[in-house]
């Protein structure tokens, strides 16, 4: 059982502006029914004075995702529109007490948006299609998002980033990835891995690279989830894996290819892909 | 406020005539039945006692049952046990729906050398036998498959499956947590060698379970020390809960006929009801080999935490697979394994009965359910539209 606050079980049981507006100056879409939590925002704007008049939204999720939205809408009501790009997920937080520290991505997800909102009304690209590329593939985070919400909040922890973003909550596998995050926006200096040698590998060194790749960097971390990869076959540029114990017919299978052709993309040659036998 | 509890999967009200049989061993009855005075060794003849009724339950001997801490020790105990009788042999076969007791602890094992089967399961969350018959090895030391699922309350057909493991000479052991005292249970008629019972899913307080070991069955205990259990487990017995599991196990066969049947029908009532007035609703698990007292219903582009806290308003407790109310970012491991697409899993909510359950409960979530589904979904981007007639956007 969550520790809610008084104000989240109001704005939940009760929540206020829910709907849609019709013809909105605004939307922003965020989220996804996969991931579990998904928020339409639209807002009415005073295109004159650039004022927000009006804010409703609709969300699909839990207690703290309802309330986190409907918090955001009261935040929003009467700001300008540059004074309400300043609101942070921490305001959101603040206006509903608290939230368990598990569930702050829900007032992230508010923050995100907004500012999607608010990219939509001033004839901008939304902000998730700002550069950076996805660290997390179960819940699609980019690395440019996982760095602003680390610095926002002062996050130290990998169980921290998971927390704020989901991030490293479903497979798993790009934890490592997310401390080196971790470490480079602490600004702690990130030991230099050698670069590899972008030269032509022989067949022989190319299978050599791919066996170790998934010795050490790929079979730890399937093993630690109850799952196995072996390597099959590699034909040209083509590396055919088979996925084993619970694995084998995982719904995140398709992500677990994608993330072992990214490593060995990585690792061994950008010209590698992978496919499933 | 009454509480309409409908979440006895998870944990279960301790019967009156329990506690009844508990008390005397918290206060004066304090002895340890090791004990070579008649003090002592009175509380040691009602240990005996609890070992009678427990085994009654699963007609097994008395010699047969130990007790333990908890179904997750039992569970731990006879796969540990399995794999230290045929040392040579590393290879084990479970479900990808078992209780964590059983598949983080394989999951474990597959990190120490052992290579593991998951088996899956198909869209009604029932298990292939001739994939199960052809995962066995020359390497197998031992299957474990649970008699029936907590989340979706499908029933395995665990005396085929004894069969095909037995004919294969291997180690097999089932985790009968959710099973006992909801479906008959007989250990003569099926071939298992070890069946994990749990006190506080049958009425009996929490920390007391049972492992069934088939005489002959070669057993190395998990928990060392004391002679305690002939030197199956060792430690001072947990005596007044063992004395209450032992009334509860009494209590479960002698309910079972009657309560059995009626619990069903509440089942099936509130299963109805919910399918009738709630649009977007879809059974999950197997309707035809199910726990007479598990409901699992999925309510489609509504979140499973926003429903039960919706429900919890009116006292109402249940369960949810969705992922805000596990804790992790993840849905059921089980309802995932199932298929149940993931605008259903995040949906799930787990209604499970009891003897103590009333139709005066069933009608109250049957009256409550369908406007909070309503409203969730009102306040949902997604789903209004699939058959929610009536429903406008505000």
């Amino acid at each position: 059982m969550w520790e809610y606050t008084e104000k989240v079980k109001e704005l939940f049981l009760h929540p206020k502006n829910a709907g849609e507006i019709e013809n909105p100056d605004a939307v922003g879409e965020v989220g996804s029914i996969v991931c579990g939590d998904a928020l339409k925002l639209t807002l009415r704007i005073d295109r004159k004075t650039d004022r927000i008049i009006d804010a409703k939204f609709r969300t699909f999720g839990c207690a703290s995702a309802i309330a986190s939205s409907s918090a955001l809408t009261e935040l929003i009501k009467g700001k300008t529109v540059d004074e309400a790009l300043r609101i942070t997920n921490r305001d959101i937080a603040d206006y509903l007490g608290s939230l368990p520290r598990e569930k702050m991505h829900c007032s992230v997800m508010g923050m995100e948006a907004l500012q999607a909102a608010i990219a939509n009304y001033r004839g901008e690209k939304p902000p998730e299609a700002e550069e950076g590329k996805i660290v997390c593939e179960c819940f699609g985070v980019t690395d440019e998002k996982i760095k602003r919400v680390i610095r926002e909040n002062n996050l130290q922890t990998v169980e921290d980033v998971t927390n704020f973003t989901k991030a490293g909550g479903g497979c798993g596998s790009c934890i490592p990835e997310i401390e080196k995050i971790l470490r480079e926006v602490r600004g702690e200096r990130v030991a230099a891995k050698p670069e590899m040698p972008r030269r032509k590998l022989t067949n022989i060194q190319k299978i050599a690279m791919i066996q170790e790749v998934m010795e050490r960097e790929i079979r730890p971390l399937l093993q630690a989830d109850g799952g196995d990869v072996e390597l099959v076959d590699v034909e040209g540029n083509k590396v055919t894996v088979s996925l084993r114990g619970m694995c084998t017919g995982c719904l995140m299978a398709d992500v677990t290819v994608k993330n072992i052709e990214k490593k060995l993309k990585e690792l061994v040659s950008e010209e590698l892909f992978v496919e499933a036998a | 406020m009454r509480v309409v509890y409908l979440d006895n999967n998870a944990t279960t009200r301790v019967a009156d005539e329990v506690r009844e049989e508990m008390l005397p061993y918290l206060s004066e009855l304090y002895g340890n039945p090791s004990s070579m005075h008649t003090f002592g060794g009175q509380v040691h003849r009602k240990i005996e006692t609890a070992r009678e009724q427990a085994a009654a339950l699963i007609n097994a001997e008395p010699e047969e049952i130990i007790f333990t801490s908890c179904g997750t020790e039992s569970d731990n105990t006879a796969i540990m046990s399995c794999l230290a009788s045929s040392p040579q042999k590393r290879h084990i076969v479970t479900t990808r729906v078992e209780h964590p007791a059983v598949l983080n602890f394989c999951k474990t094992m597959s990190r120490r050398g052992y290579s593991v089967t998951f088996l899956p399961v198909d869209r009604l969350g029932r298990l292939d036998l001739d994939e199960l018959q052809s995962a066995i090895t020359d390497d197998t030391a031992v299957v474990s498959v649970m008699y029936a699922n907590n989340e979706s309350g499908v029933i395995f057909p665990i005396s085929e499956i004894a069969g095909i493991v037995k004919a294969k000479g291997v180690l097999f052991h089932t985790d009968a947590v959710q099973a006992a005292g909801k479906i008959p249970l007989d250990v003569k008629k099926i071939p298992v060698d070890m069946m994990s019972l749990s006190g506080h899913k049958i009425h009996a307080a929490k920390g007391v379970g049972a492992l069934y070991i088939r005489r002959g069955t070669r057993f190395a205990p998990y928990i060392i020390g004391g002679h305690q259990e002939k030197g199956r487990r060792a430690g001072t017995e947990n005596v007044a809960s063992i004395a209450g599991f032992g009334r509860a196990c009494e209590l479960a066969r002698e309910h079972l006929p009657v309560e059995g049947a009626r619990i069903r029908e509440m089942r099936d009532r509130l299963e109805r009801g919910l399918h009738m007035t709630c649009p977007g609703a879809r059974t999950n698990g197997d309707p035809a080999n199910r726990l007479p007292n598990t409901l699992n219903i999925s309510f489609e582009y509504v979140e499973g935490e926003a429903i039960l806290l919706r429900l919890n308003e009116f006292n109402i407790c249940a369960s949810s697979g969705s992922a805000c109310t596990s804790g992790s970012l993840e849905p059921s491991h089980v309802l995932r394994a199932m298929g149940v697409p993931f605008t259903a899993i995040h949906g799930s909510v787990r209604f499970s009965l009891s003897r103590y359950t009333t139709d005066g409960d069933i009608d109250l979530v049957l009256e409550k359910m369908p406007g909070i589904i309503k409203e969730l979904r009102e306040l949902s981007p997604y789903g209004r539209e699939a058959g929610q007639a009536g429903v406008q956007s505000s």
